[in-house]
Formats: structure tokens, sequence, C-alpha cells
């Protein structure tokens, strides 16, 4: 189990250099460089600008210099000195702005994730177990709509029947006067009031996946001859479907956690902006609109690299739980 | 005696519905692939009822300046954020009539200050058919001016408004009618660029094995594990803002493309190593046919129907994400129409609460995306006609 946990890991290491070559070359992108926009923006404010300071940065991101030796500047910067350059727009250190975004979208990417598959792996057992119920046809009837609405859209439509209908505002994750406090108590809870609208808004599609998946693998095993013989030897129901089929019905899921991971992720981006939430869509977004590149580019890196993580951590769950794959390997 | 001759009309009877059981069973016997998937296809209503929806709407899309009453950039100064024009088949007397719009009097609300519209009940137009109208190119080529609908009145005098207008006078449902063109068939141009890609580079992983399908693997993995839209976010912004619509729409396509075609890849790969494997393809080997002939004439015909299905399926993503990009302010940008562009009009919530109708499109969205889901899953089905 350990060597095959560290041999995944030594396969994350080739896929983190790629990553962080897209990410860099999404920042090259757009024409021009970062420190001659700084310049032109300095100098339309009437700000005097600082030769030295401009030739410091210069040297410090390898501008001028051949693409390679600014891409090992750039990674050098945040492996050695955790510096993710500078945001042009908020005029500070993109490390200073980016963490709490990011923790932000981890914490409502893993509650949808939660709440999804408590969600629909439940119902997904109920359907499979009462199959051709009238409470079977709903819920495949509301998962096959499930699955073909589109979070963002979904997000406009609840914004609007909240503002219509009830008079609220549901965007946002915080209340006004907690938006710039810092972190207490208070704010966790209010937060926790604001949260759920988001969560259930983009955990639709995914739990009616859920829904579909699990409820077709437990109606593959449920018809399996040791689900038979155990049931022929008198255990009960409840434990017979819970105990054995459930379980293998469920492998896939481990399987694909990181790709749900990554889905969500770039789910709630759009979600996000729609909902105005203070996680990383609205910021990336912007930074994108203004050529901020280097919060851009450390957002997409970042966001990748988590995902990539996730990827990880399901192949381990995955080699756990199925002792087959880890003993092929 | 009565018995006997019930007896022997149950013999017919049986005789006669053994013979269409035999016919039956003949009919499949002989019917060809593509026969049996439609007779599957068929057996599922809601991919019927959704093929129907899918042919209206890319009808609409291909015919939109005839389907159109009004061209899309026409601003009605006098009929800002009108709601959606009612159509009424029962006049003030309660007569049934040819639906018709009574003209609408503006007004402005004494307390809010706000422009509400009101009918005027004494003046009614007749909503006519194939009546002339502003003039347009039909796919820039057809010089016409009919349209499927509208009244025989000038536009100055009364407009008729299926879906309303937006905050400029314009009518919407000619605008969604505009932007289906845009929208619906991105998603075909994407999903026929990712299938180029998916069908070789799936191709060569599933039939030559080894190294390569190792590095395309990896390369796979690798693309399906950065999350797609902020990729996409950073790549569309990087188009430049002053290219042409049509050069920005293609360079959509690419980015979503450079995504798509991995799913397709990994199904053509999978089908390649179950059926390189099968006798057919070894007799075909024996018998000395190319490694080219192989593939053309043995095996992608035996997986088209999952390709097809699989293309399907990934329609809706497409559609979707232009969709998502073009409402951001990434993809698309006015003066182009497309369904996400039409929606940027939503992000503003106090508009949309005084004119839900804009709103409009992302029905549209949703039904074709469901639309499509639904066909893909019966092709999915139908896919292969012979299991069971």
């Amino acid at each position: 189990m350990l060597r095959y946990v560290f041999r995944r890991i030594l396969y994350m290491i080739p896929t983190l250099i790629l990553i962080s070559m897209v990410s860099f070359a999404i920042i090259q992108l757009p024409p021009g460089d970062y420190l001659t926009s700084y310049a032109a923006q300095l100098r339309t404010t009437g700000d005097t600008i600082d030769e030295a300071e401009l030739a410091a940065l210069r040297e410090r991101y390898g501008l001028g210099q051949p693409i390679y030796v600014q891409y090992l500047k750039w990674v050098k910067g945040i492996l050695l000195h955790n510096d993710w350059g500078q945001s042009m727009e908020w005029q500070r250190p993109v490390k200073e702005l980016i963490f709490e975004r990011i923790a932000l979208t981890v914490v409502l990417s893993f509650s949808t994730m939660i709440f999804s598959w408590v969600v629909g792996i439940s119902v997904g057992i109920y359907s499979a177990t009462h199959q051709y119920s009238f409470m079977d046809y709903l819920m495949t009837l509301v998962s096959f709509i499930g699955v073909g609405t589109p979070g963002f859209l979904l997000a406009l439509i609840v914004m609007y029947a909240a503002m219509a209908y009830f008079g609220l505002n549901v965007g946002g994750l915080f209340s006004e006067q907690y938006m710039l406090a810092p972190w207490s108590w208070a704010k966790f809870v209010d937060m926790l009031k604001h949260i759920w609208i988001p969560i259930l808004v983009l955990a639709v599609s995914s739990t009616a996946g859920i829904i579909r998946t699990t409820r077709a693998n437990l109606l593959d095993e449920l018809n399996k001859p040791y689900v038979v013989t155990a049931r022929a030897k008198g255990l009960k129901e409840t434990k017979l479907v819970l105990k054995y089929p459930t379980r293998v019905a469920l492998i896939p899921f481990f399987s694909t956690v990181g790709w749900a991971l990554a889905s969500l992720v770039s789910g709630s981006t759009l979600v996000a902006v729609v909902l105005s939430l203070q996680t990383e869509g609205p910021m990336l977004l912007r930074a994108l609109m203004s050529q901020d590149m280097y919060l851009a580019g450390s957002f997409i890196l970042l966001l990748s690299t988590l995902t990539v993580i996730g990827t990880l951590i399901s192949d381990v769950i995955l080699a756990w739980v199925d002792p087959r794959i880890r003993l092929e390997a | 005696m009565a018995e006997r001759r019930e007896n022997t009309a149950q013999a017919v009877a049986g005789a006669a519905e053994e013979l269409a059981y035999r016919e039956q069973e003949e009919r499949v016997f002989v019917a060809s692939q593509w026969q049996l998937m439609w007779w599957r296809f068929r057996k599922h209503k809601m991919a019927l009822v959704s093929a129907g929806v899918l042919g209206l709407f890319y009808l609409v899309a291909i015919f939109c300046e005839f389907v159109a009453p009004y061209d899309p950039e026409q601003f009605f100064t006098q009929y800002k954020l009108c709601p959606p024009t009612r159509i009424h088949i029962r006049d003030a007397q309660g007569r049934f009539q040819w639906p018709f719009i009574y003209k609408l009097q503006r007004q402005r609300d004494p307390e809010t200050m706000r422009i509400i519209y009101t009918e005027d009940t004494t003046t009614a137009y007749p909503i006519r058919l194939f009546v002339r109208g502003s003039p347009y190119r039909l796919w820039g080529l057809f010089s016409l001016d009919r349209h499927l609908f509208g009244i025989d009145a000038p536009r100055e005098e009364q407009g008729v408004f299926l879906l309303g207008a937006d905050r400029m006078g314009r009518d919407l449902f000619s605008r969604v009618c505009y932007g289906a063109r845009i929208s619906l068939s991105i998603g075909l141009v994407g999903v026929f660029l990712s299938l180029i890609l998916g069908i070789i580079l799936g191709g060569i992983s599933g039939y030559y094995g080894g190294l390569l399908d190792n590095i395309i693997q990896r390369a796979i993995e690798f693309i399906r594990s950065i999350p797609s839209i902020p990729l996409w976010m950073g790549l569309s912004a990087a188009l430049p803002a002053d290219w042409p619509i049509v050069r920005v729409y293609f360079g959509i396509t690419i980015i979503l493309s450079l995504i798509g075609w991995t799913g397709l890849a990994r199904v053509v790969r999978s089908k390649f190593m179950s059926l390189r494997e099968e006798d057919f393809t070894m007799a075909a080997r024996l018998a000395g046919s190319s490694e080219m002939r192989i593939i053309t004439r043995h095996l992608v015909p035996s997986f088209l129907s999952h390709i097809i299905a699989s293309l399907t399926l990934s329609i809706p993503e497409m559609i979707l994400s232009e969709t998502g990009l073009s409402f951001l302010g990434l993809g698309l940008r006015a003066p182009a129409i497309s369904w996400g562009v039409l929606l940027r009009e939503c992000q503003n919530l106090r508009s949309l609460v005084l004119a839900p109708w804009v709103l409009t499109p992302a029905f549209a969205v949703i039904i074709a995306v469901l639309a499509f889901n639904f066909v893909g899953d019966g092709l999915r089905d139908a896919a292969d006609p012979y299991a069971r």
C-alpha cells in the first residue's frame, strides 16, 4: 500500500510541472508584459516612476530575457520564497489575495460534494431497491432534468425567483457587515446562513448524476448470485443491501472523486460569478478581464494543483477500498 | 359442433398469430443494422420527442431571418422593456377569432414613474402569416422581405413581441432566433473538430498501443485534471478584443474542442482495443488487407453508432460552455448574437426583476441541452442493436 502511494506521488510530479507550464503560458498570452503596463498605469495616475525599483522588478521576473528564464524565475519564486508575483490591479502581492478565496472555493466544493453524495447515494439506493415504484419514476425524471440543467442558469433563475417573490438577494457568502471583517465565530455562522443556497444550486447536477449511476450499478449487483444466497440464508434485507452490493456499486465513485472535484470547481466558477460569491470565480474573471495575469495564472495553477491532489486522494481511497487495484499495482 | 368451430377459429387465429410473429422475426433477421437501431430508438419516447424539438430548433436556426419578425438589431425606442405581447383569440365580445393583438398604449405610472403598457381594445391587428416586413438577405444570398408571421402595420405604429423587448427596445424573439444560429452551430462545429482529433488520436492509441498509447493516455489524463472552465476562461481572455466575430467564433470552438476531444478519444480507443482482437479483424488481416483498409472498412463502421451517440452527448457541453463564456463576457461579444450574449442582460438583478422575460434565452439553452441529452441517451441505448 505504501509503495503504491509513493509511486502515485512520483507520477504527480511531471503532471504538476506540465500544469505550471500551462499556467505560465496563460500568463504570457496577452501581448505586452506586466511591467510595461504597470509603468503606463503609474504614468497615467501621475505617480513618479522609480527607475531603480523598475529595474529590480525587471530583474526579479526576468523580463526581457528568454521565455524559459522567465518561467524558471517564476517557479523558483513560488517554490523557494512563496512569492506568487504581484497583482497589478490590486497593487498587492498575489499570495495575500488568493488563499482565502481558494480556501472558500475548497470549502464550497467539498460541502457540495459531500451533500450530493449523501443525497445522491441514498436516493439511488432507494430507487434501485424500489425499482419501478412511483418514487423511482419521479426520482428518475428529476435526475434526468437535473443532469441537463446547467448550474449558472439555475443560479440565475434562483436569484430572480428569490428577488421577485421574497424580495431577497441571495447572492454572496456573507452579510454586509462581515464582508471585510476578519474571521470570527460570528462570521462563520453568518457564512453558514448563506452558503446553503450555492451548495444546493451546485449540487443539483452532480446529485442527479450520482442518483443515476448508483441506481444502475446497484441494479446490476442486486441480481448476482451472492445476493440471492445471502437472502436465502436469511440475512436482514437492510444489512444485505447496504453491506455488500452497495459497497461494490460505489466503487466507480471513488475512482472519479478527482474529476468530480475538477468539474465542481469549474462549475462553481460560473455559479460564483452569478451569485457573486467570495470564491475564486469572480476574482479570476476580473483578473482575466483586466489582464492581471500573475493573479489569473496563480489561480489556474492552484486550482489545477488542487484537482491533481484530489485525483491522488481518490486513487489512494480506491486502492484502499478495492484490494484488486493495489495488488495489481 | 359449436365447440369444434370455436376450436378451428382458435387454431386459425393461432396460426395467423404465429405467421405474423414469424414475419416479424424474419423482418428482424433481414433488417440492416441502421434499421434495427431506428426500431430501438423509436421505443425511447422522450428521445423521439426531443429529436423533434431539436429538429424544430435547428430549422429556426437555419431560417432565422425568415422566422424572426424583425431585424435583431432594429430598435423600437418607444418599446423599451415592453413585456411580451399578449395574443388573443377572443375579442371584446367574447367571440373566437383568428389570433390577433391589440394596440399597445404607453403610460407612465404616476407613482413609480415607470412606463407601463396597456392594451387599447378598440384597435386590433390580426396576426398574419408570410407577411411583408423588413427586407433581409437569407444566408446572405437571397434578398427577401417575407416573414413567417407579423402584423399588417408599419413597425412605427405597432410591433409584435412574442418574448417582449429588451432594454433597447429590440425584439427578443428575433434575437433568440438569431442567437440559435450561433449557439446551436457552435456545438456542431466544436464537436466536429473534437471528433477529428478524438478519432485520430484515440485510433492511434487503441490500434497501435504500446508507447504511443501510453503517451496519449497520460496527455488525456493531464488535460482532464485541469478545471476546464478556468482554463477556457484563461484562453478566451487571450483572444484579441478587436477580432471580427467570425474569427472569435472559430477561436472559441477551437478552444472548446481542445478539451472536448479527450472524452471521444477514450471511447474510440476502448472500441479499437476490443475490436482489433475480433475474428473478423484477424480474417481481414490474413486475407492481406492493408491497415488503412482494416480501419476504414472493418473497424470504423462497427463502432460508428457508438461514436454518434457520444457525439450527441458532448454537443450540449459545448453549447453550455459557449453560453457560459459569452455570459461572462469572455466569449462572443455584442454585436454578435448568441444565447450567452443575450443572457448578459440578466447580470443586473434589478433589470431582471423589472423585465423577467430577458431570462427566456436561458430556457432556450436548457431545453436544447435537455433535448440533446435525451437524444444522446436514446442513441446510446440503440447504438448496439444486437445486444439482448
